[in-house]
This record gives C-alpha cells, sequence and structure tokens, in this order.
C-alpha cells in the first residue's frame, strides 16, 4: 500500500513514503550535495588569494572582511534573488550566492589562523634562514590548518542548511521536496523526511570533516576544541 | 527604469501590499520571535553560566541550530494544523533559530567571569542573586550583548523567507514575483528584504555600543568580534 497524497491520515513518519520515492530522494541528495561542495569549493577558491593579499598587506584586512560582513548580512533570499536575472534558473545562481556566505567564514579563519602564528616563531623560522614561502608553507600553513579546516567545516555545515532555500530557482536538493511537499497539500511525510534528510546530510558533513581535521593535522589531537 | 518606475509608483506604497506595511509586518514578526526567544533562552542561560553547568549544552546547541534547515522547520511548523500558515508559523520558527545565538553568547559571558571575581562578591557578603544581577551581568554585557545583535539580524533576515510559507512581510515581494514571473517585483523585494537586513545591522551595533559600560568597550572590542562571526548561525 503506497502512501498518497490523498491519505486522509496524512502521516509525519512514513517507511512508505521512502520506499516509494527512494530514487527522488537519492537524485534530491545528489542534487544537495554538488550544490553544497559546489559553493564550499567556490568560496576556498576565492578566499586563498585573497588570504595571501592580507598576509602581505594586513592593512586590507579591515576592508575585505568588513565587505564580506556587509555581504553575510544580506538575507539568502534576497541573494538569490538578485543574482537570479543574470545566471537564471541555473545552479549557478545557488552556489555563487551561497558561496558568498561561505566566503566569510571560510577567509575570515585563514586570516585569524595565519594572524595567531606566534611571533618569536616566524623569528626563529626568518633566523634558521628560511624564504618567505619557506615560512608560508613550512611554518605558517601547518600552524594555521586547524583553524583554517575549522572554518571549512562550520562553512560547509551552514551551507547544507542553506541550500534549502534554493528551492525558490528550482535548485534546492531537499529543499526543492520541502517546498513542494508543503505546496502539496501539507504533504508531511515528504515535509519531514526531506528536513530529516537534511539535517542527517548536514551531521555527515561535520563528522567526515572532522575526521579529515584530525587526520591532516595529529599534532593537536590532544588539544580540546 | 523598471524598479525606478516601482519604486516610484504611489500604489506600492499604501495598502495592504504597500511597502510601509510590509516592512512593519515583517519588524513585527521580527520582534515576536526575539522576545520569545530571549524569554527562553535569558534565564536558562543566566543560571547555567552562573552555576558554570551545562556547557556542552550551551556550545553545542548552536551546532544543531546550523545543520537544521530554517525552511523546513518554517514548512513543518506551517503544516501543523493548530498552528496554520501565517505568521504565526513565522515568529515560532525564527524564535527557534534564534535561541542557539543567544544562549551560547549569554552563557560565555556569565560562565567567563573569573572564579577570583565571584569569591570577591561572596566574600563582600554577596549572594547568588546579588552576584549575578550586580557583577556577572554587567561585566557579561558586551558578549550578551552580541549575541542579541546577531540573533535580531539574523531573525530579520530570516523574516524574508516566512513568505514562502504565506506569511507577510517584505519576501512577499519575492515570493509573488517568482509565482508571476514579474523580474521587478522579484528585486525590488530582495532589494528592500536586504536593506532592512543591513538597517537592522546598523541599528543593533548602535545598541551594542550603547549597552556596553564604558569602562569595558576598548577592552572587549577584539573578544566581541571574534563571537560574532561563529555565533552566526546561518543567515538565511
Amino acid at each position: 500500500m503506497s502512501a498518497t497524497v490523498a491519505d486522509a491520515s496524512n502521516p509525519w513518519i512514513s517507511w512508505s513514503y521512502v520506499q516509494d520515492n527512494w530514487s527522488e530522494l537519492v537524485a534530491a541528495g545528489q542534487e544537495h550535495i554538488y550544490l553544497t561542495v559546489g559553493s564550499v569549493i567556490l568560496a576556498v577558491v576565492v578566499a586563498v588569494p585573497l588570504a595571501m593579499v592580507i598576509r602581505r598587506s594586513p592593512k586590507l584586512s579591515g576592508p575585505i572582511l568588513g565587505l564580506s560582513g556587509v555581504l553575510y548580512t544580506i538575507p539568502s533570499l534576497a541573494l538569490i534573488s538578485l543574482l537570479w536575472p543574470v545566471f537564471g534558473l541555473s545552479p549557478w545562481t545557488v552556489i555563487i550566492a551561497l558561496a558568498v556566505y561561505a566566503l566569510l567564514v571560510v577567509l575570515r579563519n585563514m586570516v585569524v589562523g595565519l594572524q595567531e602564528v606566534p611571533a618569536d616563531v616566524l623569528d626563529a623560522a626568518n633566523g634558521m634562514g628560511l624564504t618567505d614561502r619557506q615560512i608560508l608553507t613550512r611554518v605558517s600553513l601547518p600552524l594555521a590548518l586547524p583553524t583554517i579546516l575549522a572554518g571549512i567545516r562550520i562553512a560547509t555545515v551552514s551551507t547544507v542548511g542553506m541550500v534549502t532555500i534554493g528551492a525558490l530557482v528550482g535548485y534546492g536538493g531537499f529543499g526543492t521536496l520541502i517546498l513542494s511537499g508543503f505546496q502539496n497539500n501539507f504533504w508531511h511525510a515528504q515535509i519531514l523526511t526531506a528536513t530529516v534528510c537534511c539535517v542527517l546530510l548536514a551531521t555527515l558533513f561535520e563528522v567526515l570533516l572532522l575526521v579529515v581535521e584530525r587526520v591532516s593535522v595529529p599534532w593537536t589531537r590532544k588539544q580540546v576544541t | 527604469m523598471d524598479l525606478i518606475a516601482w519604486f516610484t509608483d504611489p500604489a506600492n506604497w499604501t495598502g495592504e501590499n504597500g511597502i510601509p506595511v510590509r516592512t512593519w509586518e515583517q519588524i513585527q514578526i521580527s520582534f515576536f520571535a526575539m522576545a520569545i526567544a530571549l524569554v527562553i533562552a535569558l534565564p536558562v542561560a543566566l543560571t547555567l553560566g552562573h552555576l558554570r553547568k551545562g556547557a556542552f549544552l550551551a556550545t553545542n546547541v548552536g551546532n544543531v541550530g546550523r545543520a537544521v534547515p530554517t525552511l523546513g522547520v518554517l514548512t513543518i511548523l506551517a503544516s501543523i494544523p493548530s498552528i496554520g500558515i501565517g505568521n504565526l508559523a513565522a515568529v515560532l520558527a525564527l524564535a527557534l533559530f534564534a535561541i542557539p545565538p543567544l544562549l551560547t553568547n549569554t552563557y560565555t559571558g556569565i560562565a567567563s567571569v573569573d572564579d577570583e571575581v565571584q569569591d570577591a562578591a561572596r566574600g563582600m557578603g554577596m549572594g547568588g542573586a546579588g552576584i549575578l544581577t550586580k557583577v556577572e551581568i554587567p561585566l557579561a554585557v558586551p558578549l550578551i550583548a552580541a549575541g542579541v545583535r546577531t540573533a535580531t539580524v539574523q531573525v530579520v533576515a530570516t523574516a524574508s523567507l516566512a513568505a514562502l510559507v504565506g506569511s507577510g512581510g517584505l519576501g512577499r515581494y519575492v515570493v509573488d514575483g517568482f509565482a508571476l514571473q514579474d523580474n521587478t517585483l522579484i528585486l525590488a523585494g530582495a532589494i528592500l528584504t536586504a536593506l532592512l537586513a543591513v538597517l537592522a545591522e546598523l541599528v543593533m551595533a548602535l545598541v551594542q555600543r550603547a549597552v556596553t559600560p564604558k569602562g569595558l568597550r576598548l577592552q572587549s572590542r577584539s573578544e566581541i568580534e571574534a563571537q560574532e562571526i561563529p555565533a552566526a548561525a546561518a543567515p538565511a
């Protein structure tokens, strides 16, 4: 017996919903993952050169972080709407909008991580005759890595939640299912299942990236985060 | 150019669907959501912070808030027959999302007051309530205010989403614009929601400055800024 919208009971939890709509759920999950990963990768790609610029001229950190702070205040509904005349009903509208939000978190953590490298350590590296590039790759980056990776993790988990807003332009992963379930006579099973899937996906990313953090910076393992 | 025509059309400044009414709706939704969140979060966080207990809860509630999609909670609440579509669902959903930053910042502010300061106050003969209200809260004001600011800006910004589940506010223009395939309406709505959010940020920054005791202003500025971003659960 398949659960249909016409079901008078309209249960919140329905295993038959999951069975009947398995392929739709998988497709929504795949879309959700590529929108999330795409946004975060784009944010990282933009953040790295900006962080390098700020490292060279710290005076710029105020204006750059300030500007991305203003962008962070703009509601995602507004940002997606402002971008959609440019990129149309395409995944790029969602990816670029969400990358803007991820950028602030990722960039701020990169800048803070690099700034927090102790001055004596840099002095020592300098005294040992390391070049600027060597100091960056062998000293600063490894020391800043925990903070940088934490920024990427926080940005990723937030992005998973925000992808749902992309439903507005038809690319929202589980968000599209949430919204269509809502418009389809408050189809409880679809709304709740898609929301739970979204939370599970966020949790999965959180755990996965925590593991990446542990593995890539083994020397901080004893530290309490 | 259509945008200028839209903004200068007197019809868009009057009536049920006019800019003043829609703006006021969004402010009202945000206000009630913040009021509910404050009533729930502050007593809990003040008590836990004073007792230095429940650090795990206070710091992890933010992670949970980040993982839960706002759209999901909005639609779930609006689909519960006794709540239904409209402003109530929006107020409740937004209140839920305002609680984590309030809880985390208030807890951290109170719990990070030096134990020696607490001891000194006790030595002067203060009781628990006296220590909390006369010593710990004043010292924690910068962080509490930062939390209120983060939560308020987030609520005002997210309130625009509530239009997706049939409530009022400026998001109405965006959602109606998409339904009617009206680009001008979408853009006008986007600009108005963005402006209101930025305005909320500016107003709350002033409020935060005003309530911070003079002696704490310089010292805690970097601390506050460091707190703000992690506390911002998710812009929506």
